[in-house]
């Protein structure tokens, strides 16, 4: 923690992080707007001192917008990311522990998986799906499982056959408790480092879905669907996207800066991947 | 060389063939009925059967998949709902504006990237280093369609630069060019950062190695060691690293066609969505994924013919 602090980088995407952690719980206390409240006579206001930021086209304060949309993009970032972990440390245990041939299959379909364009399969889902929170976090699970799984797998056929997972064996561990004893707590350090350094990734999946009207319905706030109203106004009214885009803008480079460094302190190994 | 091509395009054809699988899975199990999807929520019954049996929607599910796997192999990907044109013919009259957009992405990603990798590596440890690595991540960061809107706003609707919509005048290449300026931008500034990355890190290695050293020992100038001795070699990575982006690039070409309201692949998809047009869906996410591992196999074929330790480990 100490050296961490020592890295500029850090201590900013640190701070960044925080700020916008806070902002999103404090949400409600930071400001007494209603998120989703419509007033069409306050349509497009300039920001001033009452509306930070301004309003949007139904007269919603967007600066409370902005930080209810914060609660969003953490929701599905942690909510996702933790479900993708699970699934993507089960299935890599799995593939590397198990027969030859399972490994061999799932690192085929593993492989397939990553073969799809993320926006496209995303698009695919939704058309089927509908448009949706859920949809967005299957997309995100989708997306980033086949990457877990594979270093999981990987580092537990290295694992396989080291002299303590051998003398285990010999003295007649199920092979559960190998698994849950023994891999586990070898392997799952440097995934959860690389799975925190995805969370930027997540957030600008959920923004880049609701952007395209394809994540969070409306009136729920996001910072995509605020910069997908920008958008449609940018030339009358460029502050709405301007206020969209600078959340997205922050939260990113936090956990990025945040992400990197804490992998250079914690894993010097997982530098450059 | 013969050996490794053959395997590796065996590869890109099983992984294509699982793909589809998958894809033709999820379009299986998800629910909802392809067919009510496509009519939308008056259709009658009638109708509904009527197009399922139209789609062949009605046969057993493994005479569907053959339906669907081997048409796919020999192009037919079926007909559009709407105007009930081959899939296939509207897909690839799309394709030529998504691969210029993502020909400007890379080389907006190759002109920035390669010059200021280098930089950072020969200045190595230095206050012009830090830039680099903060930069760099920075724009990996930040999402495309960010950086597309804020071009957008900056250099289209404020200062007027340049234009903001279309594709230019189809017979105007000048044109053409100048409408792609923006959305390749916003393609490739992502990649500016990996590839900065990249060639910093393999420029590091190779100015280490010993052919350096003997070019420095014969009193080369420094700049002759630099560009035509190092930089050489460690591009080299930059072509793998291509292969894998140019996935990416594809998804930020479907919102840099959006914002920038150029005609393309992710604006087809787009606008099928809303049209519930589902087989012209399902036809361009087959089309991109072919493109992608097709992508991957040339770049992979390209590192091997330069790389004969690529090939013997495979």
């Amino acid at each position: 923690m100490r050296r961490l602090l020592r890295e500029p980088l850090g201590v900013f995407g640190l701070g960044l992080v925080i700020l916008v952690v806070l902002s999103a719980v404090f949400a409600d206390v930071v400001t007494q707007f209603d998120p989703n409240r419509i007033s069409p006579r306050d349509r497009f206001m300039d920001p001033s001192t009452t509306n930070l930021l301004g309003t949007d086209q139904l007269g919603r304060d967007l600066f409370t917008r902005v930080l209810h949309g914060g609660r969003i993009a953490l929701y599905v970032a942690l909510v996702s990311t933790a479900i993708s972990l699970a699934i993507g440390i089960v299935l890599g245990l799995i593939a590397g522990y198990g027969p030859r041939w399972l490994d061999n299959l799932m690192i085929l379909i593993f492989d397939a998986m990553k073969s799809f364009p993320t926006v496209m399969l995303a698009l695919a889902l939704v058309t089927l799906f509908g448009p949706s929170l859920t949809a967005v976090m299957v997309v995100v699970i989708l997306v980033n499982v086949p990457g877990y799984a594979r270093i999981i797998r990987t580092q537990t056929i290295a694992l396989k056959s080291s002299e303590f997972v051998t003398a285990a064996q010999s003295m007649g561990a199920s092979t559960g408790r190998i698994l849950r004893v023994h891999i586990l707590p070898n392997v799952i350090g440097p995934i959860v480092i690389l799975a925190s350094m995805d969370i930027p990734v997540v957030i600008a999946i959920e923004a880049g879905m609701s952007f395209l009207g394809l994540g969070v319905r409306p009136p729920t706030p996001s910072w995509g669907s605020i910069l997908n109203d920008g958008f449609a106004n940018i030339r009358e009214t460029p502050w709405i996207a301007i206020a969209g885009g600078v959340p997205i803008i922050i939260t990113t480079l936090g956990f990025t800066f945040l992400g990197e460094t804490l992998r250079d302190v914690f894993d010097p190994r997982l530098k450059g991947r | 060389m013969l050996v490794y091509a053959t395997k590796r395009l065996g590869l890109a054809v099983v992984i294509v063939s699982v793909a589809m699988l998958l894809l033709f899975c999820m379009i299986y199990l998800i629910p909802g009925d392809p067919a009510s999807v496509a009519l939308g929520p008056r259709a009658t019954d009638a109708m509904k059967e009527a197009l399922r049996i139209r789609m062949g929607l009605d046969q057993p599910i493994w005479v569907q998949f053959w339906n669907f796997y081997s048409g796919a192999w020999t192009g037919d990907l079926g007909v559009e709902v709407l105007s009930e044109r081959p899939v296939l013919t509207v897909v690839l009259e799309q394709l030529p504006f998504t691969l210029a957009l993502i020909a400007g992405g890379i080389t907006w990603s190759v002109a920035l990237g390669i010059p200021l990798g280098c930089w950072a590596a020969v200045k190595r440890g230095s206050l012009a280093d830090r830039f680099v690595g903060v930069v760099s991540v920075a724009v990996i960061a930040i999402p495309s369609f960010v950086i597309a809107i804020y071009a957008l706003l900056i250099f289209a609707v404020t200062l007027r630069w340049l234009p903001a919509i279309g594709a230019g005048d189809p017979g105007d290449l000048g044109d053409q060019l100048i409408h792609l300026i923006l959305p390749s931008l916003a393609v490739g500034l992502g990649w500016v950062g990996y590839i900065a990355r990249m060639v910093r890190a393999s420029m590091l290695e190779v100015l280490e190695a010993s052919h350096i050293r003997t070019a420095r020992a014969f009193g080369l100038p420094e700049r002759q060691i630099t560009y035509r001795y190092a930089l050489s070699i460690a591009i080299l990575p930059t072509v793998t690293l291509l292969g894998v982006g140019i996935g990416q690039m594809l998804s930020s070409a479907v919102f840099a066609e959006i914002v920038f309201a150029r005609p393309g692949i992710g604006r087809l998809v787009f606008d099928a969505i809303l049209t519930r047009n589902f087989p012209l869906v399902t036809g361009a996410v087959l089309v991109t994924t072919v493109l992608f591992v097709l992508l991957n196999l040339i770049a992979d074929l390209i590192v091997g013919a330069l790389d004969p330790r690529v090939r013997s480990s495979f």
